[in-house]
């Protein structure tokens, strides 16, 4: 298909940029293959707008006489509003806006098409293999094992190729649990806690189904995590009454008389269509600047989604919990495995390992329990907070983890190398991206897609000092503890830097931020002269004491 | 008095984690000290009602509500001694006579002259020629001289030049308390003014020739805009429903070139029950998000808030953008004419926006205009229907620009909470009394002491690191954005005490220790280069050289090199800074979640956990 096809109008003049809190800017807008480019045409000030047709999650058109406008909302929640002359320039203009953000095939997507600009230093798509990640495992235990059993995704259609699992567990034994297990998702590690030597599992559910089916390896993997005499908790995200119900299904949960050294202690985390409510109430509430007090907070509290942060978080907070205080191991999973599982396996690695509040091991657990953990990005990203069609496999399940993270941040703002820019970019990456990182649902289908050949990697471009410069935190110092935020409703907060990003101006909260930048900036500056001056006057009454001794 | 094993109680625990340690009674404070020797100290003035619960197993409870927001949930072994603590609190908490209060105890080892200077720090006549008053239109009246127009305003009050004697007095019997229009703020560049009164006795159909001609002198004392805004702040309803009692609203028809705008902020009795209600969700044990939104939404808190902040708006658009002057009344004008002239002035003028500026202004729009601090903050036993949070909407309506605006204020939030303490502390001279004239007759100025100068002493704490007071220049106006979505509930007011719910590293103290730790560096290279200069005695070329050749020093490096050993450390690091604090899981009841969930299965261990304390 040719790009061409879609574009009747490529080109329009005359246009009119709206945007809220800027003036209004006269300009030519510009369609390509997969880009909405504006430009004005002042020639004091050329501003340029350049929009994924990918970023683009809903258009609206209307008509005043022969004058057309388009209100196009955003994935990043952006709305912008573009008045185009003519009303057949309009109209084409929208539909091909229409088609080219609404493609059916991956392969058409930007990422296949994007030519990097910037000298690849480190090949982002080779920064975090699980080899690197086993080495670091194996220095400090030896209890586990490699296992590419999955090796051609047989086993498993949504786990990697290789995980890590309990040495005395065979592959073949291996293969029974995944017969057990909801997608065949086997119990596989996903934490190690050093300090104690408790691990984090994270698996599907059981399919136990209504007659109580029971599987020996299953009982004897996660047994083998066990210390002897010590008893694990096994997190289910589901509340017991939707697990008890999953039976119905074939699903279910770990029942305590095949388990007696496990405890099951159930939450409620929402998922899929309830999610995507959620953000799509608080982003209208977030929008209408005219809602008088108690609408914004009976709207706010409609949405639901700071109750979600809320139980999330606790969940989280309870896995680590049992880890690092109650000095036990953990199985954690819902029904597949792949949504409320993650949140709550990532969360608890960061508040328990200082190593995740870096950018660097913070990109590695995004990939390791998130992208290689077999989260469908394409799946729940494929739309955002406007749009009108319900699938219903969208749902914001990776922006909650980020507000989560954001939570964390917010009250340990000293122990995350990375800032909260970090965060919105990698919101706005795992909805439209120039990159290939988050296409696809899982590593079977990135690699049938080829992405690691034929698109470019996220990390590859974050990872250069230019970029990284954005997203450091100049607050940061390592924090080597464990980090237990508070849940309690008067501690959390809405993250403005996402839903109020767009509605409200920003000037003043920006200057006053890049003010506290420059008096850190300055006191390192002051420190250095200080040590060197030190310096000099140490050096220069050794050598006055040295010429008295000659 | 003295009760020992007495157990403070985790305010939000459902699990009833405790500590255990004794209690002292002095007679102004209530003293805790926990096995591990942390003070727990509560002035009895701070306290706003103790509450016997039903005997326990454990003992007999004793819940202490203080009006600083913090509530201590005791628990007595012995009945005979909580109801021994019980009627000494009550007796000691409730004061009949200004003379018992605190301030006529408090002894902070001034000697005389540092009093009268203390007092003499805050100087409202020299704040009026600040605004440039008096001048060709505006003039200091005598009339109240002796507090015979007026006993709860000022002796010194400035009127428009044209408003003669007999205007005044005509005008002040046709108004409520006698409170006739008088300047609050005069805006110097638009030569418009802010002033005003209580509500007119116009009743039905009452007019009053010198209170139309007192208005008529207001506008035309601005040459700028002859027309003038008249802003009720009451809600319209409330307005009409004084008129049965004799009093009422300016009719438009009766005054020349005004125009009439109700502003709807809400009476004192309104706005206590909003904070009651606001206090109940906030205290509520194991809260869920939903809840503490509806409860914030049904106590309709914010929506006051937002509502004063408003009227400021409005205001300060009148005069900014139409040079209009504006008149301000409520009913008495005490108490919603105050927060809104003071904001109003606040918004208009970045003075207000120091610390000292600050003092200055509540000096003059809240004590000296008369704002009830004794009945509002209940210093005196009295009738509690007079108690209202007015004045700390006020300052909750500050801190929102704050957060709006953090680089427009010398002082921080932590002013504001300190002002706020002593507000109720009844420590200092300055709020005690419920208007000028009674604390002329309180001697209060040789009794007690000023609050001010300890705060302006202590201002280091009280500094924004962010200020830049060249913050927006060419206008030292604030345009506040009044969308809901931009208050939000001020935790670090209403949870002060409750530290497990704070973020655990303040971004906050940290800049401020350090813009500090840059001026002590500052200090530290000039006399380090002073002592470089004086040994090498050398041409200063020299030096200079050497100080590009060093200016990245490996610091660690240099602490095992030889040449340091008898060095200092080389940078103080501010300790404070690192801290961590409550760090630990029991403080955030995630466990009383499971504790919840696991009641159905008995057999499951409690994860709760003793206190372990961490700092890094």
């Amino acid at each position: 298909m040719e790009f061409a096809e879609l574009i009747k109008t490529p080109r329009a003049d005359n246009v009119v940029l709206h945007r809220p809190f800027y003036l209004a800017v006269e300009g030519t807008l510009c369609l390509t293959g997969h880009h909405l480019i504006f430009s004005s045409r002042r020639q004091d000030n050329a501003e340029e707008l350049w929009l994924l047709h990918s970023n683009i999650d809903s258009i609206e058109k209307r008509f005043v006489g022969s004058l057309g406008t388009i209100v196009i909302k955003c994935k990043d929640l952006r709305i912008i509003q573009l008045d185009i002359p003519g009303m057949e320039e309009c109209l084409n203009i929208a539909s091909s806006i229409e088609a080219l953000s609404t493609l059916d095939s991956v392969t058409l997507m930007y990422p296949f098409f994007y030519r990097p600009m910037f000298e690849i230093v480190e090949d982002g798509w080779r920064s975090f293999l699980p080899d690197q990640e086993f080495e670091l495992l194996s220095s400090v235990t030896d209890e586990w094992r490699l296992s590419c059993i999955n090796k051609e995704f047989s086993v498993c259609p949504s786990y990697p190729p290789v995980v890590i699992v309990p040495k005395s567990i065979d592959d073949e034994a291996l293969r029974k649990v995944a017969m057990f297990r909801h997608g065949s998702r086997f119990p596989v590690l996903s934490y190690y806690h050093k300090k104690n030597g408790m691990v984090m599992m994270r698996s599907s559910q059981p399919l136990t189904g209504t007659n109580g089916r029971r599987c020996k390896e299953d009982e004897r993997l996660i047994n083998a995590t066990l210390r002897p005499g010590k008893r694990g908790y096994i997190i289910d995200t589901r509340s017991l009454n939707v697990a008890q119900q999953a039976r119905a299904k074939g699903g279910g949960f770990e029942q305590e008389v095949h388990y007696p050294q496990w405890r099951r202690i159930h939450k409620c985390i929402e998922r899929f269509n309830i999610l995507q409510e959620s953000l799509i109430k608080l982003v209208e509430a977030c929008n209408d600047q005219s809602h008088n007090m108690d609408r914004w907070l009976s709207k706010l509290e409609a949405s639901n989604w700071l109750t979600h942060i809320k139980e999330i978080l606790t969940a989280a907070c309870l896995a680590a919990q049992c880890i690092d205080r109650e000095g036990a191991s953990v199985l954690v999973h819902g029904t597949e495995g792949t949504d409320s599982t993650l949140q709550v396996t990532s969360l608890a690695q960061i508040i328990l390992d200082p190593r995740c509040r870096t950018i660097r091991g913070f990109e590695s657990l995004v990939v390791r329990e998130w992208l290689q953990a077999g989260h469908p990005f394409q799946q729940r990203c494929a739309q955002s907070a406007y749009s009108n069609s319900k699938q219903k496999w969208e749902a914001p399940v990776f922006l909650l983890f980020l507000d989560c993270v954001w939570q964390i941040l917010r009250q340990f703002p000293c122990s995350f190398e990375f800032n909260e820019q970090f965060l919105i970019m990698l919101f706005e990456h795992a909805y439209a991206s120039q990159f290939g990182t988050f296409l696809g649902n899982n590593e079977n289908e990135r690699a049938k897609l080829k992405l690691l050949q034929k698109t470019m990697s996220l990390w590859s471009w974050v990872n250069r000092s230019e970029e990284l410069s954005k997203f450091q935190n100049p607050l940061f110092e390592a924090n080597s503890l464990v980090i237990w935020p508070s849940v309690a409703p008067q501690s959390l907060q809405l993250w403005e830097g996402v839903f109020l990003r767009w509605n409200r101006p920003s000037k003043f909260l920006d200057e006053a931020h890049e003010e506290m930048i420059n008096i850190i900036k300055y006191n390192k500056e002051l420190q250095a002269k200080v040590n060197a001056l030190r310096r000099q006057l140490a050096e220069m009454e050794t050598d006055d004491r040295m010429q008295e001794n000659l | 008095l003295q009760v020992e094993q007495v157990k403070l109680l985790d305010r939000f625990s459902t699990s009833n984690k405790s500590l255990t340690g004794t209690l002292y009674l002095t007679a102004t404070h209530l003293l805790f000290i926990d096995s591990s020797q942390r003070e727990t100290w509560i002035l009895h003035h701070h306290i706003a009602a103790v509450e016997k619960l039903p005997l326990t197993t454990s003992g007999c409870p004793l819940v202490i509500q203080c009006k600083n927001f913090r509530i201590v949930h005791f628990v007595v072994p012995r009945e005979r001694d909580c109801h021994d603590i019980y009627n000494s609190l009550l007796q000691l908490s409730r004061t009949a006579k200004y003379e018992e209060l605190y301030a006529f105890s408090y002894n902070p080892k001034q000697n005389e002259s540092e009093q009268v200077k203390g007092w003499q720090l805050i100087d409202l006549a020299e704040e009026y020629k600040r605004m440039g008053v008096p001048n060709a239109n505006w003039q200091l009246s005598d009339a109240n001289r002796d507090y015979k127009i007026c006993e709860t305003y000022p002796r010194e009050l400035y009127v428009p030049r044209t408003a003669s004697k007999p205007i005044i007095v005509g005008s002040s019997k046709f108004r409520s308390k006698g409170r006739f229009p008088v300047l609050s703020y005069y805006h110097k560049n638009k030569e418009a003014a802010i002033c005003r009164c209580s509500q007119p006795l116009s009743g039905f159909s009452a007019r009053c020739l010198e209170d139309e001609h007192m208005l008529q002198a207001i506008s035309k004392a601005n040459p700028s805009n002859r027309y003038m805004y008249v802003m009720d702040t009451r809600p319209k309803l409330n307005a009409m429903a004084n008129r049965a009692a004799g009093k009422g609203y300016e009719n438009e028809d009766n005054y020349s070139n005004i125009r009439f705008q109700f502003v709807g902020i809400e009476n004192i009795h309104v706005m206590r029950s909003s904070l009651q209600k606001l206090l109940e969700v906030s205290g509520t044990k194991g809260l869920s998000v939903n809840d503490f939104l509806s409860g914030l939404e049904n106590s309709g808190w914010l929506r006051h808030i937002k509502a004063v902040l408003d009227a400021a708006v409005f205001l300060v658009k009148a005069i900014a953008v139409e040079s209009a002057s504006v008149l301000v009344h409520c009913s008495d004008g005490w108490d919603r004419t105050s927060q809104v002239c003071s904001l109003g002035a606040l918004l208009l003028d970045s003075y207000y926006r120091t610390i000292k500026g600050f003092m200055v202004l509540i000096e003059k729009d809240w004590i000296s205009f008369g704002h009830k601090f004794s009945d509002r903050c209940c210093q005196l036993d009295g009738d509690p229907k007079e108690i209202s949070p007015v004045f700390t909407q006020f300052l909750e309506s500050v801190w929102n620009l704050t957060e709006q605006f953090p680089q427009a204020f010398e002082y921080n939030e932590a002013f504001l909470l300190q002002i706020h303490e002593h507000v109720h502390s009844c420590q200092f001279g300055n709020f005690l009394g419920n208007c000028q004239k009674e604390r002329e007759e309180l001697k209060l100025k040789e009794k007690t002491y000023s609050l001010w100068p300890f705060l302006l002493n202590e201002q280091k704490k009280y500094q924004n690191p962010l200020y830049n007071p060249d913050f927006s220049p060419e206008l030292t106006l604030l345009e506040p954005n009044t969308v809901s979505f931009n208050f939000k509930f001020w935790r670090n007011m209403y949870h002060q005490f409750d530290r497990s719910m704070h973020p655990r590293q303040s971004v906050f103290n940290l800049i401020m220790n350090m813009s500090e730790q840059n001026k002590q560096l500052e200090e530290d290279i000039k006399e380090l280069e002073a002592k470089i200069r004086q040994r090498n005695g050398q041409s200063d070329a020299v030096l200079v050289k050497e100080h590009q050749q060093s200016a990245h020093p490996a610091p660690r490096a240099l602490k095992t090199s030889p040449c340091f050993k008898k060095e200092q450390p080389l940078i103080p690091v501010p300790d404070a800074v690192r801290t961590i604090e409550g760090s630990n899981t029991a403080d955030n009841r995630y466990s009383e979640f499971v504790a919840e969930l696991s009641k159905a299965e008995p057999a499951v261990v409690s994860l709760e956990y003793g206190v372990a304390r961490m700092t890094c």
